[in-house]
């Protein structure tokens, strides 16, 4: 999923400051999951923002809304006539799910509640990791299942460096280094002989840095 | 600030809190008329975002009473809640409201006299604190 946490509430009040209704829409998708856009974060939002207003001495009429995902054009036209009524629209979405709103809605001032941060899961109630790098070039079928891409703090390919401390990775102790990980699973599994694969440099065309990406299902197609 | 009569909201499990505070009128312990109760099936049961409409709506002061640690009705309830009070103590603190005004407080059915004495020492400890500042906006 991707993994987004929360703006400083100040922060997000100063974006709204001249507004007078707002419209909060919660995503019921990825950030509801890592419990920072949900239904619930919504309506703390919206209370909060209320609650600064106030302090000031002024009003600010707040509508809450939860869609399925905000990443979907079908559900971003769901909310159209509570958009209208508003003078900016706070969405509690990914990046992803800003942008579809404010392409979708092109009047209106779609302002982000959330900071982005990777794409990971939960590792246990209320902690998430960073898995994937989104590199474009999957090679986890070499690595046991563990990407050095996003998980080796230099993405190094053929590892580990000689940062690699006890299992962990010298940018701090808590890391696990990720070649460690690997040589670990890959002996396991009784299939070292990967390690020894040297990788040749990657493909990073495909990565972010290739410029924006799309992908298309011909048979998807309507 | 002595006439300062502050407005306290209490949600009390209906296991424990809310028992002693029947235990504690039966037994005619006073305790302060600020605080006004609420009945909840159980402290894990508060949702942050009543918390923090209630300070919306004019609370001076809010907390959370469940079972000792360990006698939750529902196992895990009352820690859940205590972890909901330090959410919203973080984002009270964000908002420039004085996270004092929240609190969580453990005790037993039983304790009509521990019912009183939270009652008592909580009031004071707002009308320390004065009006929320969100009192007449």
């Amino acid at each position: 999923m991707i993994v987004a946490e929360p703006k400083p509430i100040k922060e997000v009040a100063g974006y709204i400051k001249d507004c007078t209704k707002i419209l909060v829409v919660g995503c019921g998708g990825c950030t509801s999951v890592c419990m920072a856009g949900g239904e619930t974060e919504a309506e703390m939002l919206a209370a909060s923002l209320r609650i600064l207003r106030k302090m000031e001495g002024r009003e600010l009429v707040t509508a809450v809304t939860t869609i399925t995902r905000q990443c979907e054009p079908e559900f971003v036209e769901s909310i159209s006539s509570k958009v209208k009524e508003v003078d900016a629209v706070v969405s509690l979405g990914c990046g992803v799910g800003v942008q579809f709103l404010a392409e979708h809605y092109r009047d209106k001032w779609v302002l982000p509640a959330l900071n982005t941060v990777f794409a990971g899961g939960t590792v246990q109630a209320g902690i998430w990791e960073e898995r994937c790098g989104l590199c474009g070039d999957c090679i986890l079928h070499l690595t046991g299942g563990i990407c050095p891409v996003i998980r080796c703090a230099k993405s190094i390919l053929n590892g580990p460096c000689g940062g690699s401390q006890n299992g962990k990775c010298e940018i701090n102790p808590d890391t696990p280094c990720a070649w460690h990980l690997i040589y670990e699973k890959l002996s396991a599994m009784n299939r070292l002989d990967l390690i020894l694969q040297f990788h040749p440099a990657k493909d990073w065309s495909k990565e972010r840095s290739g410029g924006l990406r799309n992908r298309k299902r011909e048979d998807a197609v309507l | 600030m002595s006439d300062f009569k502050p407005k306290i909201v209490a949600f009390c499990c209906y296991y424990c809190a809310y028992a002693a505070a029947d235990v504690a009128g039966s037994l005619r312990v006073q305790y302060a008329p600020e605080v006004r109760l609420v009945e909840i099936p159980c402290s894990g049961r508060i949702d942050p975002v009543v918390i923090l409409k209630t300070f919306e709506e004019g609370a001076d002061g809010v907390y959370v009473a469940g079972c000792l640690e360990g006698d939750c009705h529902f196992l895990k309830g009352n820690i859940r809640a205590r972890q909901r009070v330090n959410y919203v103590q973080k984002i009270l603190g964000e908002l420039g409201i004085d996270p004092e005004r929240l609190a969580m407080y453990n005790l037993s059915g039983a304790q009509g006299g521990r019912f009183a004495q939270i009652a008592n020492e909580f009031t004071e400890k707002i009308k320390k604190l004065g009006p929320s500042p969100l009192r007449g906006r």
